[in-house]
């Protein structure tokens, strides 16, 4: 079977973003959220997270879904979502690279990785290849600036990345 | 400096930190004296005695501002008529560009932290306290939450503490981004779920914070100081700078840019810039110091001849910058000048939280000026404009101080290398200038 076909059975297997529905498990991680703080809207972030565990982002569904559990409105949820840049409201490939574009990785040549990076992938910053396997954006210094430059793919941290490295450490993921 | 000639009296904050910064459990960090000031604290030191041995300590906020730690908590009402809850909240959102101090904290050493939030908010009657984390620093996220489920087994955390009568909670709060959440009243809309726009001052978070009640935040170097305070005395904390600097304590400094070994030690406080390039081993071949940061993307620019000025909130000051988090950034002579400052007006630009007018229009305009300038496309004005934005955009005309910080690099750029700012308006129009 080819990588092609893979992701044709993994994409069938999701539900349809429109037809979003939280599973009893996601539910009960978000209502632990909410048991940490006096508040439940205090828990928006980590719920937001949460709904965007199996997608990978956050569908219109999942927002109807999470905010009466929050009890706030759809609006005041949307406006949470859409603040915060690791809150994915459109689709995103399967790992989403995020690399830093702050001045410590600007003074050590983050312009040649992210140039290798848009070679490699053929897709510019904030878009996603076709094959839905990576989505490439920027995001503000990751803390690391003494091994710069520096990226995320998913939870991963990557360190001292250059042209060289990049195709190695694509590799490792599906 | 091997890691055996740190002792808990010369580098409280790295001592138990092993080279692979693999974390101490908390047997291994009760083994090194972990806990110590906490114990000492529930066996009976007063509230009011922590806040005033902090005090003495002149332990000064380290997450940029420089704000003496034990005036800050003074602020908050105490006694039978305070309210019932109050809050703890450590500022965990490292994002300043060039800082990576307190990722080591949390990651190698988050027992100290959880040590630090209890005997904090301790001294401040808070019933519950928040490590506010920015999301991307998972690694940190599970040591600390391993951290606090140990403590809250060993009863360090919980109801009536070591027979005190004293009932405290401690949580991990993770964000999901946006460098504004930084700032200490934005990271409180942002854990009550919300948007993370500042919030008006007065009142101050210390009497109406989080959820309106009386809120102390910190950041987590800050607060990773205090048990040792509280431990070894005010006195020996003061003592830790070694005469170098008025501020009690050592700091952690750190170095990155085209330096041959980029890192972060703990130093006494008011130790110079140079001592800290000559421990990243001095500028990389080939390249020659031309200016640094001496705190983040939202310091003003120094010169290789400020190399000498003690890094502590007072000194750099005078020398006409702020210490901000004490990670230095080198810009060296084979960078852009205008290059770099379109890399930082760019970052605050996008970073705005958009909430007023001159931050959120004047730093895209301010880039906007700056790439024609880096292009050579530069018009006659446009020094002047960026000169009028250094004012226009400065405390007093912004709510917060993101856009202010955003001038602070521009302005001393402008002070120090207006030539190169000049070489950037097109040929043509430069003659009009002069005329």
């Amino acid at each position: 079977m080819s990588t092609a076909d893979a992701n044709i059975v993994k994409l069938a297997d999701l539900p349809k973003p429109q037809d979003f529905r939280l599973s009893d498990t996601e539910r009960k991680d978000i209502l632990h959220e909410i048991s940490q703080y006096p508040e439940a809207r205090a828990a928006s972030i980590e719920a937001l997270k949460i709904a965007q565990r199996r997608l990978g982002w956050v569908p219109d569904a999942a927002i109807a879904e999470v905010a009466p559990l929050l009890g706030i409105s759809t609006a005041e949820l949307d406006g949470v979502a859409t603040f915060y840049n690791l809150i994915y409201r459109q689709p995103v490939g399967r790992h989403v690279i995020t690399l830093c574009d702050s001045v410590s990785c600007y003074l050590t040549g983050y312009e040649q990785t992210r140039d290798a990076l848009i070679e490699t992938l053929g897709i510019q910053l904030g878009q996603t290849t076709p094959d839905g396997r990576f989505t490439l954006l920027p995001i503000c210094c990751l803390g690391a600036c003494d091994h710069g430059p520096v990226l995320m793919i998913g939870e991963d941290t990557h360190l001292d990345v250059t042209p060289d490295t990049v195709p190695a450490m694509l590799e490792a993921y599906e | 400096m091997s890691a055996t000639d740190k002792t808990a009296l010369t580098h409280p904050l790295t001592h138990s930190i092993a080279p692979d910064r693999k974390p101490l459990d908390l047997a291994g960090y009760q083994s090194v004296g972990g806990y110590t000031g906490l114990k000492k604290v529930l066996a009976g030191i007063a509230p009011a005695d922590v806040q005033a041995q902090v005090k003495d300590a002149n332990l000064r906020g380290r997450g940029g501002a420089g704000f003496p730690t034990g005036v800050k908590w003074s602020f908050v009402p105490m006694g039978e008529d305070a309210p019932p809850l109050k809050y703890i909240v450590c500022n965990a959102d490292e994002m300043e560009p060039g800082t990576f101090k307190d990722r080591l904290l949390m990651e190698a050493a988050p027992h100290q932290l959880v040590e630090g939030m209890i005997v904090s908010g301790y001294a401040i009657g808070a019933s519950t306290g928040y490590i506010f984390l920015r999301g991307e620093y998972v690694l940190a996220a599970k040591h600390l939450r391993a951290a606090i489920a140990e403590a809250r087994q060993a009863g360090f955390i919980g109801k009536d503490l070591g027979g005190s009568g004293w009932n405290f909670d401690l949580h991990v709060h993770t964000g999901a981004g946006r460098y504004i959440c930084g700032e200490e009243t934005a990271l409180l809309n942002s854990l009550e779920g919300r948007r993370a726009n500042p919030r008006a001052k007065p009142p101050f978070p210390q009497v109406a914070g989080l959820w309106g009640r009386p809120t102390v935040v910190n950041n987590v170097e800050t607060i990773c100081n205090v048990p040792h305070i509280i431990a070894h005395g005010a006195d020996w904390f003061r003592g830790l700078s070694q005469g170098k600097s008025e501020d009690g304590g050592t700091k952690l400094y750190g170095v990155s840019g085209k330096v041959r070994r980029p890192g972060v030690w703990e130093l006494p406080i008011g130790s110079t810039g140079r001592e800290i390039l000559e421990l990243a081993g001095g500028m990389k071949d080939g390249f020659e110091l031309k200016a640094w940061l001496p705190g983040g993307a939202s310091t003003d620019f120094l010169l290789p001849e400020h190399l000498d000025v003690p890094m502590d909130y007072g000194s750099i000051g005078k020398a006409g910058s702020r210490l901000g988090t004490g990670l230095m950034t080198v810009l060296d002579d084979k960078a852009s000048l205008l290059g770099t400052l379109v890399n930082l007006e760019i970052f605050f630009a996008r970073e705005s939280c958009g909430w007023c007018t001159p931050c959120r229009d004047g730093l895209p305009w301010t880039v906007k000026i700056l790439q024609a300038l880096e292009c050579g496309e530069g018009e006659p004005g446009d020094i002047e404009q960026l000169e009028a934005m250094t004012s226009d955009l400065w405390m007093g005309k912004t709510f917060c101080a993101h856009a202010p910080g955003a001038m602070e690099p521009l302005q001393s750029a402008i002070k120090f290398f207006r030539p190169e700012f000049e070489a950037g308006i097109r040929a043509g129009d430069s003659d009009v200038r002069a005329a």
